[in-house]
Formats: C-alpha cells, structure tokens, sequence
C-alpha cells in the first residue's frame, strides 16, 4: 500500500519539494536559535514567554481533535455516510498532532533534555500528560487509520481487535484539548487564562476550525484527484462546524460577561488591550476585530442553509473561521494570557520572521504527513471500482 | 463442561495481562505518592525575609544589595531591557503591589522603591508545573532551581505570578565582564532565579542580599521565635505581594 | 539481478561512506595524551583506580546530592570531609579543564557539557 506514496504526477513532487524547502528553513532558524540565543531571534521577551508556537499547540490540537467529529458519528452510530472521508480524517489528525507536538518540541531551551520529561515523570505537571495524550493520540490514529485503510485495500472487513482501539481513540481525542487547555487554565497568576470554560472553548473551536480544515482539504483533494467524500458527508460536517462555531462564539460571549460585569479590572484589562488597547498600546486592535468580522462573516454564510449548501461559499466560511479561529486561539490567546505583565503593564510582542518561518516549518511537516497519507488513501479508494463502504 | 484450549488460553492471558499491569499499576501509584510526597514536606526550619522598605533611601541602598546577588551568582548584565535577567531588581511600590496600590495613598509611598525577588512561596505553582521537577520546593521552604535538570520550557514562567523568573535569552556569557570563579555561569536555555543562596543557608551564612543590605533586610527561620523576620514581621505591619492567589509567598515587605 | 547498475553503485557508495572514518584518520593516530596532574597535591577525593573509573558518576552523585538534597559534605573511603563542588573542590588541585580534563576527553570524543555553564579557574584567567 505504501507504494502508492512513490508514484505521483510531478505537481505531487513539487508539492512535497515545497514543503522540505520549509521544513529545512524552519531548522536552519530554530538550530540557530540555540547558538546565538533566542533573544536575538524571536520576539519572545521576559514579560510573554509562550507566543507564536505554544498558540500553534492550542491550535492544531484543535484541528486534530476535530477528527472526532467524523470519526465518532461513524463508529459509534453507524453514520455511513461518512464512510469514505473517516480514514482520510484519522490521517488529517495525524499531521495535525504531529504540528502540536513540534510547536511544543521548538520552543524548549534545551532540546537534548527534552526527554527528561519521561526520565523524570512528574504527576503534577501538565506538561506530563500533555505527551502522553498527544503521543497516544497520534499512535491511535494511525493505528486506526491504517489497520482499515489496510482492510479495504485487501477487500475485507478490518479485524476485530481495532474495535476496542478505535473506541480509544475516540475517547482519547476530547482528552488532547482538555489537557492542553489544562496547561493554561490552572495559572494562578494569568486572570485571561484562569476560567473554567477555557476547556469548553478549546473543545468548541477544535470541533468547529479542525472539521473546517478538513472540509477545504477533503473539497481542494476532490478538485485535485477527483476523489469526492460525498455531499451527504460534507452537509453534515458543515452543520456540525455551524453548532461548534456559535457556541464557541457564546463561549466567548460568557467570557466578556464576566470580565466586564465583574468590573474587575485586571479581569477585564486583557481583553480591553486586545481589542481597544491599554495604556496607549494598541497593537492587535486591528487584528482582533478583523478576526471577529471573519467570524461573524463565517456564521453568516453558514447559517444560511442555501450558502451553506453552496460549495463555494461553504469554502469561503471555513476559510474565514479557520482564519477567525487561528488569530484568536493560535495567537491572541497567548498574548492575552501575558499581557498586562504582572506588574499590570503592558511589554508588547511582535513574533519576528524566524519564529513565523519556525512555526510554517511546523506546518510543512504536518502537511508532509498529511499529503502522503492521503495520496496513499486515496489511491486505494480510486483504485476500488466501488470502494465505498467500510464494513464494520 | 469442557472449556475449549483456545478460551482457555485467552482466560490465563488476560488475567496475566490484567494482574501485570495492575501490579506495575499499583508500583507507578506508589512511586507517584512519593512523588507527591515531595512537594509537600514537612521541616522544622522554614526560612522567610523581612525588607523594611522605610529604610532604603537612595540608589545606592539598592545597588549595594543587587551587586551583592549578581555579581556573586554570575548574573549576566543584559543591555536589552525587555529580556533582561534579574535574581533581585528594584521597582516603585505601584508595580511590586498592583492590586493594592490605590489612588489616594500618599504618593511618598506611591512612590516608595521596592526589591522584588522570589518570593519561595509555600505554596508555589511554578513548582506545581514543572515537567521535570527542576524547580522544586526544599523542606525548608527554598525554591530550588536546578539548572542541570531545566529543560527550557518557560512553563514556570507562565505559572509565576510575581514575574521573578528570567530565562536565558541570550548566551549570558558574552554579557559577563567578570565572574565570581566559585560560582558557575549559566547557558543559554535555562531559567534562573533567586534560589535564597540555600548553599549559604546550608553552611548557616545568611543569603549575600541580606548581608550587604546592612541591616535593612531581617531573614531567619519563621518557627524559631527569636529569629530576626519572626521579630521583624511581630513588630511591624508587613504586607506580601498579591496575597488573593494563595500563593502564601515568604517575603514580607514592612511599610 | 534488475537494476544490477543502480545497486552495485550504490553498494559501493555505502562501504565507502561506512569506512568513511577510517579514510579521514588515516595516518593521525598518536600516542594516548595523558592529562597533566597538579603537582602540589598527590591525593585525589578518591583512589586513582577509582576515579578513573566512576568520577562522571561521583560528579552526578555529588551535583544531586548538593543540588537536591541540600548535602554539603562527602565522606571519602578513608573518612575524608570534602565539600562536593566541581569548581571549587575538584578544579582547586586539577586548575584546567584544557589541560586536564580535555585531553582524555577529546580523544575518545567525549562531550560532557559541565563546562558550557561551570567555569575553571584558567579559564577564569582568560576571562579577566
């Protein structure tokens, strides 16, 4: 089955040659990071210590958990329509955790000792878990993935010992986000980050922006290779993407509630910088309601049913909330955490180009794994007359 | 009845599966409580430390105090003033007490120069989060960081709400113009900050701050009534840095 | 065999590469460098023999023990106090990692990174 991967049109070469040239650059930058020293690189300082990357952590472990969107309603309920883009999804989670994983890897000072963290486990640390759950949930899925991939190429059901794993999976993705979020929402001493619905609101926009990706790469593969999910398939994760998003959007409404009603200031001061500026600091006003116009432009063309029906303009909304989503949780997030510092002034951070050229390297790699699998997937559903049913 | 060979064999291996995992299970859970156990010592000594901030007067009261620190731990000198590291610096009394600090105090005391260092809180959460237990709590109260074990990862810095951690962003040896040859530097990567000079403390010297500060600074051992911050904090009305969070900090600031 | 051309030379690329070492040294190897030993003291923390042997493990002993366990103090076999630090215990008698610790270091490529934070006391010379 891996053969399908070394045979490709050269656009399939190009693409990946693209994506090395990436991941090269992102090393060159993040191998120069520990000889010459962060400060001289990225614009982290002393006062904002988790920026651009730890946001790509929060954000791609969305996406990945978005996969179980698709993959539950086909397991646990028997939604057969989804049955040609279940296996494509566990592959998306794949690359998508796979991104997660190394935000966190490129941000560590000491690299080599990164394995310290399993030397020395330590139960009380977020961190802990937080390697746990995502190296579990990326060996499930392509556990997953591939055992049933593997089925449907020999033309039989896939075996019964995947059940239960695949079960695990399922109950395992919430617990990716939950812990990542975990990671912020214990700080005693971050008032944007210390809230108990910052669990839900990972959850809601992972099942919201993650899903979103998955319909724009799943529309731009058909358009490439011909391979159609199905409309049944894309309908339904459209109308779970439109749930997802305004609740997200309700979540955050809660959030602005408490902080303004409070009228605690140091509770409502990040969020007054974000989208008004504090203290004369108005970096990401413009960022900020840019992302909230995206927004209410996604919900717009998504509760519409005729638009959300239309594949163009579903396209455009999940462009507009992946944007919308990855402004406010892949980056803002981290600045509202940090800012006001906790002497209640503001140190701003603008990421440089190396850190932005770390982070597209993250992505490359992703979408390496992502491009691979699917060519591989893909190729076995088309290489199927009627590869369309997996029995289970 | 006659049980077949086949579900025999799968009766004995899951309950050898089930009764391994459970007994390495039962050893993890062991060993976790005693990892537990560390975090929560029990210590007859638990150091603390009075500043009388009524006492420092001018620039050179605190520069006296921070060289004392820095130039006997090797700490780097950083010119760019956002990503500097600092074990003990100097700040007004507005931005050490943000919560406190109200418009109609007397702006002498708005004012007022404070020192902030770490505050080897009892109940830390830089220590909670730490992956590797780099940084991590004595008996006697110290908040150690060991530098051998940090893995870089800021999430003590995230966690820390009194910003007293600095991370090496930039190679701290070329900003060094001298160095204290019985201390080592640091490298880049790692985080530090003001460990209480505990390998003083364990040799009963009293942290260099303390000494250099001449009398402006109180420390000892909180459970010992005759130490001098037990009388320093008996005597005065002393207040500690954002005391909602809990964090039970072990620096008393006398105004 | 198909592709006999390809393979063959790509055998032949690999054996070169994997005997790439001895190609690079060839004619190099010299005498085993013997690190130079202080000349007032004659009695390390412990025995030669022993040193030799366990001083990286000593070395990470003594950093947990003083680091995490707040010791200060370790007791040789003969009942010796010393204080356990490699910059002032270690490098009082032995003065420079160049001259000392490097020279069996290097040779058997061995990299302990003590001293990309601890400092020698030559090194310090230099320095100032």
């Amino acid at each position: 089955m891996f053969e399908y991967a070394l045979k490709g049109k050269p656009r399939y070469w190009i693409w990946l040659g693209f994506l090395a040239t990436l991941i090269l650059i992102a090393f060159y930058f993040w191998n120069l990071e520990h000889h010459i020293g962060a400060g001289r690189l990225l614009g982290l300082h002393r006062d904002l210590t988790w920026g651009l990357h730890i946001g790509q952590l929060a954000f791609f472990v969305g996406a990945a958990a978005g996969a179980v969107m698709i993959v539950l309603p086909y397991y646990f309920h028997n939604y057969k329509e989804f049955a040609k883009i279940t296996v494509l999804a566990e592959f998306f989670a794949v690359g998508m955790v796979l991104i997660a994983m190394l935000s966190v890897f490129v941000v560590m000072g000491q690299p080599p000792r990164v394995f310290y963290v399993l030397l020395y486990p330590t139960p009380n640390s977020i961190i802990f878990y937080d390697l746990i759950v995502l190296s579990g949930y990326l060996i499930l899925n392509l556990i997953c993935g591939w055992t049933v991939l593997h089925a449907e190429y020999k033309g039989v059901k896939y075996p019964a010992w995947l059940k239960p794993i695949i079960y695990l999976a399922i109950l395992w993705g919430p617990s990716i986000h939950i812990v990542t979020a975990f990671l912020l929402q214990g700080l005693p001493g971050r008032d944007y980050w210390l809230t108990a619905i910052m669990a839900p609101r990972f959850l809601a926009t992972a099942f919201s922006a993650g899903p979103a990706l998955l319909i724009v790469l799943a529309l731009l593969a058909k358009k490439l290779t011909g391979f159609d999910v199905g409309q049944k398939a894309i309908d339904t994760i459209a109308k779970i993407i439109t749930y997802a998003f305004i609740i997200n959007l309700l979540f955050f409404g809660f959030e602005v509630f408490t902080a303004f009603y409070s009228g605690i200031e140091h509770h409502k001061a990040p969020i007054i910088y974000l989208f008004f500026g504090y203290e004369g600091h108005t970096e990401y006003v413009g960022l900020m309601w840019f992302s909230m116009i995206l927004a209410l432009i996604a919900v717009v063309l998504l509760v519409i049913p005729s638009l959300r029906r239309n594949e163009t303009t579903l396209v455009l909304a999940c462009l507009a909330i992946i944007a919308s989503i990855w402004i406010e949780k892949g980056f803002a997030l981290m600045i509202g955490g940090f800012t006001p510092n906790p002497f209640h002034t503001v140190t701003p951070y603008i990421p440089t180009f190396p850190e932005f050229m770390i982070a597209v390297g993250t992505w490359a790699v992703g979408f390496t794994i992502v491009t691979i699998l699917w060519k591989i997937a893909i190729s076995v559903y088309q290489s199927k007359e009627k590869g369309v049913f997996i029995r289970s | 009845m006659a049980i077949s060979r086949r579900d025999f064999l799968k009766v004995i291996g899951i309950t050898g599966v089930t009764s391994a995992v459970a007994t390495i299970g039962g050893v993890l859970i062991g060993r976790g409580e005693d990892i537990l156990k560390e975090i929560k010592p029990a210590s007859k000594v638990r150091w603390a430390m009075a500043i009388d901030t009524r006492q420092f007067k001018t620039d050179e009261d605190f520069q006296k105090v921070i060289e004392a620190c820095h130039k006997a731990h090797n700490v780097p000198n950083i010119p760019d003033p956002i990503r500097q590291v600092k074990w003990i610096w100097v700040d007004t009394f507005e931005k050490a007490f943000p919560t406190i600090e109200h418009e109609y105090i007397s702006e002498e005391i708005k004012k007022r120069k404070v020192l902030l260092l770490c505050n080897h809180c009892d109940n830390p959460p830089c220590v909670r989060v730490c992956p590797v237990k780099a940084t991590f709590r004595r008996p006697d109260g110290v908040v150690v960081q060991d530098m051998h074990r940090c893995i870089g990862c800021k999430f003590c810095m995230a966690a820390c709400p009194y910003g007293s951690r600095n991370y090496n962003f930039y190679p701290p040896r070329e900003f060094l113009s001298q160095v204290n040859p019985e201390y080592p530097t640091r490298t880049t990567g790692v985080v530090e900050k003001c460990i209480l000079c505990y390998e003083r403390l364990d040799e009963g010297k009293q942290p260099y701050c303390v000494e250099a500060s001449e009398g402006k600074m109180f420390f000892g051992n909180l459970n010992d009534p005759d130490s001098p911050v037990r009388k320093a904090i008996l005597e005065n009305i002393v207040i500690v840095r954002k005391p909602e969070l809990t964090t039970k900090p072990m620096v008393f600031y006398i105004i | 065999m198909y592709n006999s051309d390809k393979v063959i030379v790509g055998i032949i690329i690999f054996i070169l590469f994997f005997t790439l070492p001895f190609w690079l040294n060839f004619g190099r190897a010299k005498a085993l460098p013997r690190p130079e030993l202080p000349s007032d003291t004659k009695e390390c923390v412990e025995s030669r023999e022993y040193m030799r042997a366990y001083h990286m493990k000593m070395l990470l002993d003594w950093r947990d023990k003083k680091v995490r366990e707040g010791q200060v103090y370790y007791i040789n076999s003969q009942g010796k106090f010393f204080k356990m630090s490699l910059q002032n215990t270690c490098m009082k008698c032995h003065k420079s990692m160049e001259k000392f610790c490097d020279r069996c270091h290097s040779t058997i490529s061995a990299h302990p990174d003590c001293w990309r934070c601890h400092i020698a006391p030559e090194e310090v010379k230099k320095w100032q």
